[in-house]
């Protein structure tokens, strides 16, 4: 299976590693005693782990090259994942909706309220990425500075409701709207910028909200944030915070379907197409008779809805929020979403959405090699499936040469 | 139909097209020909309002169209097929040419209109489920035709369609030209630097250099003419 030159790279690479590791997993210093202590069982260790892996490495991918040559020659199916030949049958597609809203619906009886709470979160970035996804995925504008309308939609509900004591039903329209109407403001300067000029002034516009809600105090109170927002409303009870967590858990997952549900048919429109249009290619989509200005506005304006939309249910679920909330990292995990899940992809996203944010969690077992363990399995994401967990598959036409003659 | 008097434009500092004058009245086929760099490509694209004309008018059937949007102008029926054919690689064939319907809702003639650009180019109906980019560069330059027809112009604006082809595809695609200006009474504006070529199939010709109009006249005089077979028909 494998030939010796292979055999020799993973020889030489574990060496590597093992002179790289060196210093921390050899050499032990006690400053405090003045002693060295040379743990050198741990060459052994670093020797035949890094061996061994360099060669499943490289047998996966040697496995996954192979694969995709024979995709190519079965044809039809190429790139078709296994969850979109399943739901492509009507009957496999009620029964896979039926079975996750079951279980969206029962989980809450089933398990502790923080893993109801890390559910909640997890919701709430699959909305984003979906929105997100109308940017980047359809429209292909790279945008950096997502956040800035989740930080919109956050502090137009804190501040509204610290001011004049609106409630959640009532700003939740408005910070979408605000957001929105934020995502327009963005959208006209960049209207001639695209690719990594776009990214760098939407990142700019991210740190720009930030760093305006962190020093106007008089505004926003500063870095110390607005406290105390209060909980979405539920017909005017009082619901204790058990309730309150479960509460919102039950609305997000109706966003998370409302959502699926709308960002599926804009994709189908007409603006959908000119989105993607517009992706493909400027000059061809103008020669279309696409307004290029109004795409692109429709584009950042619905991507920042939803983005405000959460916001709004973000502060609300945690009642207190500060500009730290808003950093760029989130803008970040949220493209990384959008890219891990596939661009374009509804289903892609969503899962995405779940790894990203529950993974991390539930790898907190590994306590300090969290984020490590994290970074590795992005990585053999990216190497392995470079086009998103799910790639997104349009809406094809199949022609059938047999109803010409009919028609 | 088409009427330009004294236009200029250009990028930047460098003015491109420095005062182009020429009519084009229906059912014709003009052509333009000139070197790399005359203003050929600048011409089409100030028409078409993706490059701003900064001075001189622009009529479409008299009404002035020059301070218009891309997609007004597309509107009024002038559809361009841009140099270097961009298509869209990642919609099928199909898709493209439902792209080219953007503007329409007349469900029932856009699926006529598919099976008529089906007809002049047969290859596209049998790759109509494949991704445009996977096409070959003449059949590219079919689908950039196709879909351009899918907007159902009344003046049909081409730039370089022979780039980078076949010279047997050339012939194939100009005699596709000339088929849709008898079939159909679409105007037909070809930019091309094949001079030879462009004018067999032309009406009348213009002769740009250096983004002015030197020379102009039927194709038959233009194709006799010792200046232009010296510069551009290398007799």
């Amino acid at each position: 299976m494998f030939t010796l030159q292979e055999l020799k790279r993973s020889a030489l690479i574990s060496l590597w590693f093992v002179f790289l590791t060196f210093p921390i997993m050899v050499v032990k210093v006690n400053s405090i005693e003045k002693t060295v202590q040379w743990r050198w069982m741990n060459v052994v260790y670093v020797l035949v782990g890094s061996f061994v892996l360099s060669l499943l490495f490289r047998y996966f991918l040697y496995r996954k090259e192979q694969q995709s040559g024979e995709d190519e020659q079965q044809g039809d199916n190429t790139g078709r994942s296994l969850i979109h030949r399943l739901l492509i049958v009507p009957k496999y597609r009620n029964m896979i909706y039926g079975v996750l809203l079951g279980t969206a619906v029962v989980f809450p009886f089933l398990t502790s309220s923080y893993q109801v709470n890390i559910m909640t979160t997890a919701l709430m970035y699959v909305v984003l990425g979906l929105g997100l996804n109308i940017v980047v995925g359809l429209a292909g504008l790279l945008d950096l500075g997502y956040v800035a309308f989740y930080a919109v939609g956050a502090y137009s509900y804190a501040l509204l409701n610290y001011h004049f004591g609106l409630g959640f039903w009532a700003v939740l329209p408005i910070g979408g709207l605000l957001a929105a109407m934020f995502g327009i403001l963005l959208g006209f300067p960049v209207l001639r910028l695209r690719g990594d000029y776009l990214a760098i002034v939407t990142l700019g516009f991210g740190e720009i909200i930030r760093l305006v809600l962190e020093n106007w105090g008089g505004f926003s109170q500063g870095p110390s944030g607005i406290s105390n927002i209060s909980r979405p409303g539920f017909f005017g009870i009082e619901l204790s915070l058990e309730m309150a967590i479960v509460y919102i858990y039950y609305l997000m997952v109706l966003f998370v379907i409302v959502t699926i549900f709308l960002v599926n048919r804009l994709q189908d429109s007409r603006l959908g197409r000119a989105w993607i249009a517009l992706r493909e290619d400027e000059i061809a989509c103008q020669a279309m008779g696409i307004d290029k200005i109004k795409t692109k506005l429709a584009a950042f304006s619905l991507g920042a809805l939803w983005a405000g939309i959460i916001g709004v249910v973000f502060a609300a679920k945690t009642t207190f929020i500060n500009p730290a909330s808003f950093t760029f990292l989130e803008s970040a995990i949220i493209l990384s979403i959008v890219v891990l899940g596939g661009m374009g992809s509804i289903i892609g996203v969503i899962i995405g959405a779940l790894v990203l944010i529950l993974l991390p969690e539930y790898l907190r077992a590994l306590s300090e090699f969290r984020m490590l363990a994290f970074g590795a399995i992005l990585v053999c994401m990216m190497v392995f499936r470079p086009q998103g967990i799910i790639a997104s598959i349009r809406r094809t036409y199949t022609y059938k040469p047999r109803n010409r003659d009919e028609a | 139909m088409l009427k330009l008097e004294n236009v200029q434009s250009g990028y930047g500092n460098i003015l491109a097209v420095r005062g182009i004058s020429l009519e084009i009245s229906e059912g014709e086929i003009i052509t333009l020909i000139g070197a790399n760099g005359a203003g050929k490509s600048t011409t089409l694209m100030t028409i078409s309002g993706v490059v701003r004309c900064r001075a001189g008018k622009i009529s479409l059937n008299d009404e002035e169209i020059q301070d218009l949007d891309t997609d007004a102008i597309v509107k009024r029926g002038v559809c361009q097929v841009p140099e270097g054919r961009h298509i869209f690689p990642q919609l099928t064939v199909r898709e493209n040419l439902d792209m080219g319907a953007f503007l329409r809702k007349d469900t029932k003639q856009i699926k006529q209109d598919i099976d008529y650009v089906f007809s002049l180019f047969p290859i596209l109906a049998e790759r109509r489920n494949q991704d445009g980019g996977t096409l070959s560069g003449g059949e590219q330059q079919m689908l950039a035709m196709s879909r351009a027809l899918m907007a159902r112009p009344q003046l049909l604006l081409l730039d370089e369609p022979s780039m980078g082809l076949a010279p047997l595809i050339i012939k194939q695609i100009f005699e596709i030209i000339k088929k849709i200006n008898e079939e159909n009474n679409t105007t037909i504006f070809l930019v091309e630097q094949n001079a030879n070529q462009a004018l067999q199939i032309a009406h009348r010709g213009y002769v740009i250099e250096n983004g002015k109009i030197s020379l102009t006249g039927s194709a038959q005089s233009l194709l006799q003419n010792t200046a232009v077979q010296k510069a551009y028909l290398g007799i």
